[in-house]
């Protein structure tokens, strides 16, 4: 017995599995965590893997939470410790009156353990060996045995667990009569020797309602299917990989003329990303909707093209799945760290528009936006996702269409426009939003055709270096990134339950840690009032309520506090007024950081909490 | 680029071709290129070839990198677009704007810095991919813009106008577009007009990816003495495996060919090269055999020209792709949108 009681909980606690890298254990991992979906329990798993293809540490984390919390807790409550290698340190993980499961086949030695969590052993080599001759099966049945016990030891419904094996391998009988045999291999021997259930259990629920559980990178993906891109360029870079992936499977499955069996799309992997964007500027100047997605060392190759873009005007779409940097950094960690690398990409005085998606629902409707919004200001977007949206499934609302919507193509002057006698200067700003009207190759024999350049040229695209004719066009694009403001998605404010004179400023993948960190924050009695951006350039709204609040926590992944100085410097605050709330370790932030940083920072400036001057 | 605008005045009597079009339709701005430079011969042959070849101008998309020979797009089919993009970065704007309209005429435009230093890589993968296109690089071993620097192309052991000795190898562009597996390969010489306009119009008819490697002088800082890339010494250098004509379906093209061996090259799309060689075991079909000439006339410090190689049934990209007739820049909502009764039933396979 522990000499910490051990922690009991019915579907609010995490379970992390440590396993080696390329031991086959993330299907078997992911398979609890929609095992427990099943249960109508929703879960928020993250995947914590190394840059590295076998033999490295990885872990894989659930949170089950009845709540619906989707960020990161902290802590571990179970650990499935099945890699040797990091024992120690995934022992010292485990909360006090928490358990370790482990593969008791060999001895350990007691210094291995600690008094205050339950050990649970259960000889899963010695199982596996005894059944299995194949060593590669031995490996793969080893993950689904602890799958097993672990369903006894947690209460949960094996059929459940059945039915999804069942899905998995639909039309193999032998892999799925092989895998349900290996799963009650593990349950029957917990069962019969071991206490079940344990404190944490799964117990059934209706939490989950018709949300849907998918990666940012696959709605992402599934985004630019549906808003219309037709050529995707693409260099393999983690953890950007599968969006491109995802995408080619989408359109295998949707866009191939049933008449011809041909492709309504191009996908083209690029000898490098400084292709794959030249790609996508060449189709998006013939009038294609084009993209490419990458993550930060690609943007930094992409740079000079994404200032052809700004400056020449041409549509491009880019998804950047965020990672830690700079250079190459943590390659499969998560950060928002390239915020004002992207928001001012290139040399010279560029401004670009960036979305910042909070999960994959808005993953799929912020990248169908872009496009319109890259035809509509020809120009760069940037859909900010990073590796914790990208790479992780998350529970959220189903996509939804709209099957009346057609896409914005903005301002293209057609042959009969053309024809019509409009005038037709390239450059031009004719309705003064800053936006001109531009041609396809190909339009017209004698009208609208003109040269696109990076260098300097008047309104009618005519090359000069004539220095107002140069200011002339920068201010116009100062005026369309204006314009920009009121297209762009706008931020969401959600305001404490008493006025306050503090608010909070956050995005992206914050989004569930912030959400549940409010709830925190008033138990101790602090309210804050909160906006969450979803796009650059920022809404009236940003500065309507920096103004109506004496200080503001800005709340972000990465060291220098990127959207703080964004904000400062396109709103020309006081920066004393911002305070930055930092997290940048590559682990995704979490309620308890929050709201411990937010907390004590409040506690400093000896605000009295509101709890207290009631009481 | 230039301030000044060629004026619209033009003889009423000039020729038309059968589109009814005269060379004025397929001029562009005036040049500003250095008086006798060689590129500026390449943009009248240019615009001879596409006049030969009756070609709408306004089909054709023209897309170049940085540099003096990135400059001429400018200077040929005015009523045509044309894109200046970044250093080197031609071929994949250009294989970008293909994948978006199948239908138009790509024409990219480069130069030796521009496609055998930074754009190196660019240049090799868009051959590799075959994208449908006429490449063609205005070599002249030097960088102009910047007056008289060494680029790759440059022969080693040539000097540059300060008398600076090259130490470096030239990278040989026509050998590598062989060996990478371009399915149209030639080589010419900027001021022979009567080989580089046919071999332009064959380029263009050519279905892939079309190279044409042409040394083109540049007067300003590699037509001294000790260049290799100097008039007078490709004039003596050079060594010319056949000579070409173009027939497109129509009347031939009337070019000054003597009889002798004469060999037809059916393309793609049903037109026909003619090649009169002049060695007369010369095989345009034989790649191998191709770089094995190439590389024995180069061992001897001689310049292969004409068509070294062609084959007639190339595939181009967007047939790797398998892509649709239509071009993917006139596709909408209603052939791209799976719609949402498609993604009702992917929501409910993700739960």
């Amino acid at each position: 017995m522990p000499d910490k009681k051990p922690i009991s909980s019915v579907n609010d606690f995490v379970v992390r599995f440590a396993n080696v890298n390329g031991s086959g254990s993330a299907s078997a991992n992911e398979m609890f965590a929609r095992a427990i979906l099943r249960h109508g329990v929703p879960v928020s798993p993250r995947n914590i893997f190394p840059s590295n293809i076998q033999g490295l540490p990885t872990w894989y984390e659930v949170r089950v939470t009845e709540d619906g919390h989707l960020g990161a807790r902290g802590g571990v409550d179970m650990m499935v410790a099945m890699n040797p290698q990091t024992w120690d340190k995934d022992v010292a993980g485990i909360e006090p009156g928490g358990y370790l499961f482990y593969d008791s086949t060999k001895p350990m030695p007691s210094t291995k353990f600690r008094d205050d969590i339950t050990v649970i052993g259960v000889p899963l080599t010695a199982i596996t060996n005894s059944t299995y001759t194949d060593p590669r099966q031995r490996q793969l049945f080893k993950n689904i045995i602890y799958l097993g016990s672990l369903s006894a030891l947690l209460d949960m419904d094996p059929k459940l667990i059945e039915q999804l094996i069942g899905e998995q391998y639909k039309g193999k009988e032998k892999l799925l009569s092989s895998n349900v045999h290996a799963l009650h291999l593990g349950r029957d021997w917990a069962l019969q020797n071991l206490k079940c259930p344990i404190g944490l259990r799964v117990k059934k629920s209706d939490k989950v309602g018709d949300r849907i559980f998918i990666e940012g990178n696959s709605a992402a993906a599934l985004g630019a299917v549906y808003g219309g891109a037709t050529v995707c360029a693409w260099y393999p870079i983690t953890p950007s990989s599968s969006v491109a992936e995802a995408f080619t499977a989408h359109c295998k499955k949707y866009r191939h003329d049933p008449e011809t069996g041909k492709a309504k799309y191009a996908i083209v992997q690029g000898e490098d990303e400084l292709a794959s964007i030249g790609i996508v500027i060449g189709a998006s100047w013939n009038g294609a909707r084009a993209f490419t997605a990458t993550s930060g060392p690609g943007i930094s190759l992409m740079t000079e093209f994404i200032g052809l873009s700004y400056f020449a005007e041409i549509p491009a779409v880019i998804m950047n799945i965020q990672r830690a940097g700079p250079s190459t950094g943590m390659p499969t960690r998560t950060q928002q760290c390239d915020i004002i690398a992207c928001a001012y990409a290139s040399h010279g005085d560029t401004k670009h528009v960036l979305l910042f998606p909070e999960d994959p629902a808005e993953a799929f409707e912020f990248a169908a936006a872009a496009f319109d919004l890259a035809e509509r200001l020809q120009t760069t977007i940037f859909l900010m996702l990073d590796l914790d949206i990208g790479m992780n499934h998350r529970l959220c609302r189903p996509l939804k269409w709209d099957d009346a919507r057609q896409y914005d193509r903005g301002k293209v002057m057609t042959e009969e426009m053309l024809e019509e006698g409009r005038d037709f200067g390239r450059y031009l700003d004719v309705d003064g939003d800053g936006i001109p009207y531009r041609t396809y190759p190909g339009t017209h024999p004698t009208k609208g055709s003109y040269f696109t350049r990076g260098t300097s040229r008047d309104r009618y695209a005519r090359y000069s270096e004539e220095g107002p004719v140069y200011a002339d066009n920068m201010q116009r694009l100062v005026r369309k990134f204006e314009t920009a403001q009121d297209l762009v998605p706008r931020p969401l404010q959600a305001n404490a339950e008493r006025p306050t004179k503090y608010g909070v400023i956050y995005f992206g993948s914050t989004s569930p840690a912030m959400d549940e960190a409010i709830g925190l924050l008033e138990a101790r009695g602090h309210q804050l009032d909160r906006l969450r951006i979803r796009a650059f350039p920022f809404h009236s709204s940003v500065a309507s309520f920096l103004a109506e609040h004496d200080f503001v926590y800005v709340v972000e992944q990465n060291r220098d506090s990127q959207l703080r100085q964004l904000i400062v410097n396109e709103n020309g605050i006081d920066p004393v007024r911002l305070v930055p709330i930092v997290h940048y370790d590559g682990s995704p932030i979490t309620a308890r950081f929050i709201a411990k940083a937010i907390g004590d920072h409040q506690d400093h400036l000896k605000v009295t909490p509101l709890r207290k001057a009631v009481s | 680029m230039t301030y000044i605008a060629k004026p619209k005045f033009h003889h009423p009597g000039l020729k038309k071709n059968e589109l009814g079009y005269t060379h004025r339709d397929y001029e562009g701005k005036i040049s500003t290129l250095c008086a006798g430079c060689g590129h500026d011969s390449i943009t009248a042959s240019i615009i001879e070839a596409c006049y030969e070849l009756s070609i709408e101008p306004h089909r054709v998309a023209k897309i170049s990198g940085i540099g003096c020979s990135s400059k001429t797009p400018d200077y040929f089919l005015g009523n045509s677009h044309g894109f200046n993009s970044v250093h080197g970065r031609m071929p994949s704007v250009l294989t970008g704007a293909n994948l978006a309209n199948r239908d138009l005429i790509y024409l990219g435009v480069s130069g030796d810095g521009d496609s055998a230093s930074i754009g190196f890589g660019q240049f090799a993968h868009s051959i590799r991919r075959g994208v449908n296109m006429t490449y063609i690089v205005e070599n002249n071993g030097v960088y102009g813009l910047t007056k008289g620097q060494f680029s790759a192309t440059a022969d080693r052991g040539s000097k540059s106008k300060k008398g600076v000795t090259n130490t470096d190898n030239a990278i040989d562009l026509v050998a590598i577009a062989l060996q990478l597996g371009a399915t149209f390969v030639a080589r010419s010489f900027s001021g022979d007009k009567t080989q580089l306009v046919p071999l332009i119009a064959a380029a263009i008819r050519h279905k892939g990816a079309s190279f044409i490697d042409v040394i083109s002088p540049c007067i300003a800082f590699n037509n001294h003495a000790g260049s290799t890339k100097s008039f007078d010494y490709v004039r003596e250098h050079n060594d010319a495996v056949n000579r070409l004509d173009v027939l497109v379906g129509r009347d031939p093209i009337a070019v000054d060919y003597a009889p002798g061996t004469v060999q037809m090259v059916e393309q793609h799309d049903g037109s026909k090269i003619a090649l009169r060689k002049i060695d007369a075991d010369y095989d345009p079909h034989d790649r191998l055999g191709a770089q094995t000439f190439l590389a024995k006339h180069a061992a001897k410090g001689q310049i292969v020209t004409g068509l070294l190689y062609v084959d007639p049934d190339a595939e181009d990209l967007h047939e790797h792709l398998n892509t649709v007739e239509t071009p993917l820049n006139t596709l909408e909502a209603d052939a791209l949108c799976p719609g949402s009764a498609v993604l009702d039933k992917i929501n409910a396979s993700l739960r």
